[in-house]
């Protein structure tokens, strides 16, 4: 056990700022866990790049205030993964400095009875990390009554934000219940999380397929939806180069780096995309997190880039309301 | 603590550069900032699935100028294809046996189980570099030539005194390190893929840490996302050090002594 005053969180939450619960962070069993729970409490009396043995080469936490616009509670249906348990996860993210973790739920691919999903993911949050996990709802409108889904995410869970998963849920983007789902979003002030893909298309389980969303629709979409505040999640194998810039340039849309891929990737993302579309995300526990922190230290970035990618771009975001 | 960081799978792209020479050098450049000592260098300036014999022997000599700009920083592995027997044999005594290059790299050309392959893991067998084979598992489909994991493993069977390397392991990880688990003389890879949680720890509960290397597929991928597979795992460091280095200075040792190579 460990006593709440260890544990930091230097970003405002705006969920938590009304709602917030304070439980103890519990201990778990696996190892990484101990490492990270320490890690963790080192990190919040400023000595954490200090305690571990991979500290000297590999990811490096920084300073406190890492937010990561891309996690995931629960579990992911096919393997059990490190850390998808909620009070591993917040040991490991606090272990590498991050202040703030915008939360989707694996739940939300595939499990129908979506408000149940929804309302587990903002009591998770609630009862892991103190403050430091803010939920984004899913939300499927292609099941019946779904606005209730949307108003339950906004009204009884005070959610920032919604996670969409296009793709798990058999809609294309020119769908019209989509196009009504981002104007409803928008007009509650709601930023919205589009994660485009969940994992490479070539190794998923054959009774599993998901074709990668395709964003073309998108722009259109973006322009004829004022307000709307879009997150790109897992956007970056399947859009890049002149097609991801037009969506960028259409509104207010941003990217996360977890499937950045290529030497430099950060820097080359900035060379096509402005420096304040660009998100920290991680993607985990799905991915092993170390892999989006080593990418900060991989681009050659100035100072005021790395704030911007690391905390401030996403702070403005959620700060905005419409 | 700081590890010591060998690269078993980098390419000459994904950087900019006309020569081989200043790709190797950015490729270097980045690999400084993530601590990585070596690379392992293979394929040319331009890829070719299925190479002529000229585009070989192109592609090797793209590799050779880079790798001798920086001696003390990559090794060549020269590529070869089972689809030109002679020529690859060729290319392997004026690469590796006459040369500088270390290693053998194999992509897409012919599945590895074909016999064809045969003459040529025996000879790098003889001159005791390692062969390194592309593998991957698509559910969407694999290139006509695309080797799997299994196919690996029917080579190594053949050849137990060979040194393989199954590059990304497979890319389908889950069922990679179960058909390679048999072959003690099979490496596992880990680079290509995605830095899927869960990955290494798999290999190393089945393999043993001592039979996997850690391999970017630089530039192309990330070197960070690569690491992070190392980094983040939930293994000793001990683990962490066979990966990173230990492994594979391990297997070239007997080699890099061959050429007077020491490091």
């Amino acid at each position: 056990m460990i006593r709440r005053t260890f544990l930091v969180n230097g970003v405002g939450n705006p969920f938590y700022n009304e709602h917030m619960v304070v439980h103890p962070v519990e201990r778990t069993s696996k190892s990484v866990c101990r490492r990270d729970f320490l890690k963790a409490a080192l990190a919040a009396t400023g000595a954490a790049a200090l305690s571990d043995a991979n500290a000297a080469q590999g990811p490096k936490p920084g300073p406190l205030g890492l937010i990561d616009t891309n996690v995931y509670l629960s579990r992911w249906p096919l393997r059990r993964l490190p850390c998808d348990d909620t009070a591993a996860l917040v040991a490991k993210l606090r272990a590498n400095g991050v202040a703030q973790a915008w939360a989707g739920s694996f739940d939300g691919l595939l499990h129908r009875d979506i408000a149940t999903v929804n309302a587990r993911l903002a009591d998770e949050c609630r009862r892991h990390g103190d403050g430091l996990l803010v939920p984004f709802g899913s939300v499927n409108p292609k099941l019946p009554d779904w606005e209730d889904d949307l108003r339950r995410c906004v009204e009884e869970h005070r959610m920032p934000g919604i996670r969409l998963h296009p793709n798990y849920h058999g809609y294309k983007l020119d769908d019209p219940d989509f196009a009504k789902l981002l104007r409803l979003a928008a007009g509650r002030g709601l930023t919205v999380q589009l994660a485009l893909i969940m994992e490479d298309e070539r190794m998923m389980h054959p009774m599993l397929r998901a074709e990668p969303t395709d964003a073309k629709p998108l722009a259109a979409l973006v322009k004829q939806t004022p307000g709307l505040r879009l997150v790109l999640l897992n956007s970056q194998r399947v859009l890049r180069g002149p097609p991801l810039q037009n969506l960028i340039a259409a509104g207010e849309v941003c990217v996360e780096i977890a499937m950045l891929e290529g030497v430099a990737g950060v820097a080359n993302l900035l060379a096509g995309v402005p420096l304040n579309r660009v998100l920290f995300g991680s993607y985990a526990p799905m991915f092993y997190f170390e892999s989006a922190l080593l990418k900060l230290q991989e681009s050659p970035l100035s100072d005021p880039q790395l704030r911007a990618i690391r905390c401030d771009n996403a702070r403005r975001l959620l700060a905005r309301k419409t | 603590m700081k590890f010591e960081i060998w690269d078993v799978h980098t390419h000459l792209s994904g950087v900019p550069g006309d020569t081989p020479e200043t790709r190797l050098g950015k490729l270097l450049q980045y690999a400084d900032r993530m601590g990585i000592a070596r690379l392992c260098v293979f394929l040319g300036m331009t890829h070719h699935y299925d190479p002529s014999p000229e585009q070989l022997r192109q592609e090797n000599d793209d590799v050779l100028r880079a790798v001798r700009r920086f001696p003390d920083r990559a090794f060549g592995f020269v590529y070869l294809s089972p689809k030109h027997t002679q020529v690859s044999l060729d290319e392997l005594n004026r690469c590796v046996r006459d040369g500088p290059m270390v290693g053998v790299k194999l992509w897409v050309a012919l599945h590895c189980n074909d016999p064809q392959l045969d003459p040529l893991v025996a000879r790098a067998t003889e001159l005791k570099a390692p062969v390194l084979q592309h593998c991957w598992l698509k559910i969407t489909g694999n290139l006509p030539g695309e080797s799997t994991p299994m196919d690996l493993a029917e080579l190594a069977a053949r050849h137990p005194k060979a040194t393989l390397i199954c590059a990304h392991t497979g890319g389908d990880w889950e069922r990679g390190i179960r058909a390679i688990r048999p072959h003690p003389n099979v490496y596992a890879d880990i680079d290509g893929g995605d830095p899927t949680a869960g990955y290494t720890e798999m290999a190393v509960r089945e393999l043993g840490a001592e039979r996997v290397l850690y391999g970017s597929d630089a530039g192309g991928r990330s070197f960070a996302s690569q690491l992070a597979k190392v980094f983040g795992a939930d293994i000793p460091d001990s683990a962490k050090r066979l990966i990173l280095a230990g492994n594979l200075k391990r297997i070239l040792q007997p080699i890099l002594r061959e050429k007077g190579i020491k490091v």
